[in-house]
């Protein structure tokens, strides 16, 4: 049976077992959203937005949809995911379940729970009433799909005037003991004015089994919220991730998000932003170093809806072997959004001949007084400054790394956590296969 | 301790060097001087171990033992030390972080364990302080926003601290005003010793001024075709390269 009439037909399924008992306005969206997935379907290389990106290679497992059981795994067989050298509230899950042992949640002074929680209990109604799907695009294919099958994910809901004193770890890992799986993690991040927040997200495989993940987050930043958000992606090659992410940003509010795309089979990033209100401004950085066959795909939106607001998008891109990379960035200023300043940056190095990237920046201005800019570079490593390095006697291989770290260092330097950066170096010194002798 | 013997060069089939011979004891400086396009910095990447431009005769050897088959990282393991014209930025890499790459890379490759942290150290400071540089230019990211003036500074660091052979210093005062090129010219002129060699590629004689050659040679077309001592400079400086066709 193809994936859509397996997902079609294990939905009344699934939403018998929990009618009653879930919020009616979760089960009403889910309704909404399904039928919306069986009209659309999965998307194909024929819609614009997925040209460069095909799904068939990963459509055509037979998934198991529900892993219910709980599979408990030790801490210290998966530490080393964990930014363990820093104290962080922690929300894991294995196997798209909520693993209570190696998870640290609160409910003191803020929320940072799970979404199956919040969703039966009657003292979040409001929240969720008020934000859930309100910013994930209804018409699109994945986000529907995953609104469907609304159940479990993470659920932030920070007051105001609150500073997080640690950062979040929100991790989703996937045993394989139950075969090939698919995963749809649900999560709601409401950050409260005046609050500020640190997330740090990851999806691990653990076996050689197939994982797909197809998560969407809603992410609501309020008057002068600030909010960094830090995603790993360094998969297993069995591993595939589609992750939709909805900003919304209000007033004065600050949201960096910073995607850090090392590895999987296929990683395509939809990242859109919203703004409501003015002076907001909006981060996206990303740094993608793959090879093999590797596929990243990221698509990016930035809707500047009001005036005086900035954003700025600062990707990087490193593609080896016959490793494919997608960059699709829009930036769209509408008829109101007067005094915008919109930045893009796009820089990809293409290190072998089967190395393929498709740079696609798109920037739409219906406003007459702003300042928008976009710059995309494809190119080779600079032989010159090789042979400056080597004729210090760095050999080759060493001498590449440090160039390549020079060409993304500018999109490590936004990494406010400083554990945090230094695994994200000693990742990439571990994906360009050198030991430098000192942290980067 | 350098011998080139009838070394012919080109780039895309286009020969640069056309048969260039020249021997550097230990203990000498050498120069070589040139209009543009004479193949001055050709000879000086050729050395190296650029692989850019194909040796198509001839030989280079360092203490009788030939270059031509080893990279340029082998290269600089065997003593040679080239200093660039536009040497290249690292951002996010310090200078000390470089030079502790660069020093035990050379270390690994002579079968030396790393050098520890504390010898590292006592050498850069004194290092840094026999050629007066500030050590706080040190961790700042390599080259990062320097000035012509800092970027040579740093390259005479480098040479410094990786003690070698033979130092090629290829046009080192281009773009450096008087004051700089004092500078940088006194930090060589306190690394000399008698067992190493220096070889400046210059295209103006008033870099000739602090750092003195022991000869001059005059390339032209892709061959030395006139050698002298330093008055050869002065010469040159006087009636230009015209005379020599």
């Amino acid at each position: 049976m193809e994936l859509k009439e397996k997902l079609i037909s294990s939905f009344l399924a699934f939403e018998n077992t929990e009618a009653g008992e879930v919020d009616s306005k979760i089960l009403d969206e889910r309704n909404q959203a399904f039928l919306q997935f069986e009209k659309l379907g999965f998307p194909t290389k024929k819609e614009e937005d997925w040209k460069y990106t095909s799904l068939k290679p990963i459509l055509n497992k037979d998934y198991n949809l529900f892993p219910e059981t709980e599979n408990n795994i030790e801490f210290k067989e998966v530490k080393r995911f964990f930014i363990h050298e820093i104290d962080s509230y922690k929300i894991v899950f294995v196997d798209g379940v909520y693993s209570s042992f190696l998870s640290e949640t609160t409910h003191e002074g803020c929320d940072i729970c799970l979404f199956s929680a919040a969703i039966k209990k009657p003292k979040y109604k409001m929240v969720i009433d008020h934000y859930f799907n309100t910013i994930a695009e209804k018409e699109e294919n994945l986000t529907a799909l995953n609104t469907a099958f609304t159940k479990e994910g993470v659920y932030i809901n920070i007051p105001k005037n609150t500073v997080l004193p640690k950062p979040i770890q929100v991790m989703h890992f996937s045993t394989g003991n139950n075969n090939d799986v698919l995963l749809q993690p649900r999560n709601l991040i409401v950050v409260g004015e005046n609050s500020h927040v640190q997330i740090i997200e990851r999806h691990q495989s653990l076996s050689q089994n197939a994982t797909l993940t197809n998560v969407v987050t809603e992410i609501f930043a309020l008057k002068r919220a600030i909010v960094d958000y830090y995603k790993i992606q360094n998969d297993l090659q069995t591993a595939s991730l589609i992750d939709n992410t909805y900003i919304l940003q209000k007033q004065n509010s600050i949201v960096t998000l910073n995607t850090y795309s090392f590895g999987g089979q296929l990683t395509r990033n939809n990242l859109k932003f919203y703004h409501n209100g003015t002076q907001i401004s909006s981060h996206l950085n990303g740094i993608t170093i793959i090879g093999d066959k590797q596929h990243v795909d990221h698509n990016t939106l930035v809707n500047h809806l009001t005036p005086h607001c900035e954003s700025r998008q600062n990707y990087k891109g490193i593609y080896a072997d016959k490793a494919t990379g997608v960059f699709n960035g829009k930036v769209l200023v509408h008829k109101e959004a007067q005094k915008t300043n919109a930045f893009q940056q796009n820089n990809n190095i293409l290190l072998h001949d089967g190395a393929t990237i498709n740079a696609k920046p798109q920037l739409k201005i219906y406003a007459n007084d702003v300042k928008c800019s976009h710059g995309c570079t494809i190119g080779q490593l600079d032989e010159d400054a090789l042979f400056y390095l080597r004729s210090r006697g760095i050999p080759k291989q060493e001498a590449t790394a440090l160039l390549l770290y020079a060409f993304s260092n500018d999109v490590l330097t936004c990494i406010k956590i400083p554990a945090l950066k230094n695994r994200i170096t000693k990742l990439i010194a571990l994906k360009l296969g050198v030991n430098l002798g000192f942290d980067l | 301790m350098l011998k080139v013997n009838d070394l012919h060069a080109s780039i895309n089939g286009k020969e640069i060097l056309k048969g260039i011979n020249l021997e550097i004891k230990p203990g000498e400086v050498h120069a070589i001087m040139g209009p543009n396009g004479s193949g001055k910095s050709t000879l000086s990447s050729v050395i190296a171990g650029n692989q850019t431009f194909e040796v198509t005769q001839g030989d280079v050897l360092l203490n009788g033992e030939s270059l031509l088959n080893f990279l340029p990282e082998e290269r600089a393991h065997k003593g040679i030390f080239l200093s660039f014209q536009y040497p290249v930025e690292i951002p996010g890499v310090t200078t000390t972080n470089f030079i502790k790459t660069a020093l035990n890379e050379s270390r690994k490759a002579k079968g030396l364990p790393e050098l520890p942290a504390n010898e590292l150290l006592k050498k850069i400071r004194e290092t840094a302080e026999l050629l007066d540089i500030d050590r706080k230019f040190l961790s700042r990211s390599l080259n990062e926003g320097f000035s012509g003036g800092e970027k040579k500074r740093n390259e005479i660091f480098q040479m410094a601290m990786l003690e070698p052979k033979l130092a090629i210093l290829d046009e080192t005062d281009s773009g450096l005003d008087i004051d700089a090129l004092k500078i940088v010219a006194n930090g060589v002129n306190k690394l000399k010793t008698k067992d190493n060699a220096i070889l400046v590629i210059t295209h103006y004689q008033r870099l000739l001024d602090y750092i003195i050659p022991d000869f001059v040679h005059v390339l032209y077309n892709g061959r030395i075709v006139k050698s002298g001592t330093k008055e050869l400079a002065y010469e040159l400086e006087e009636k230009g390269y015209d005379w020599l066709k």
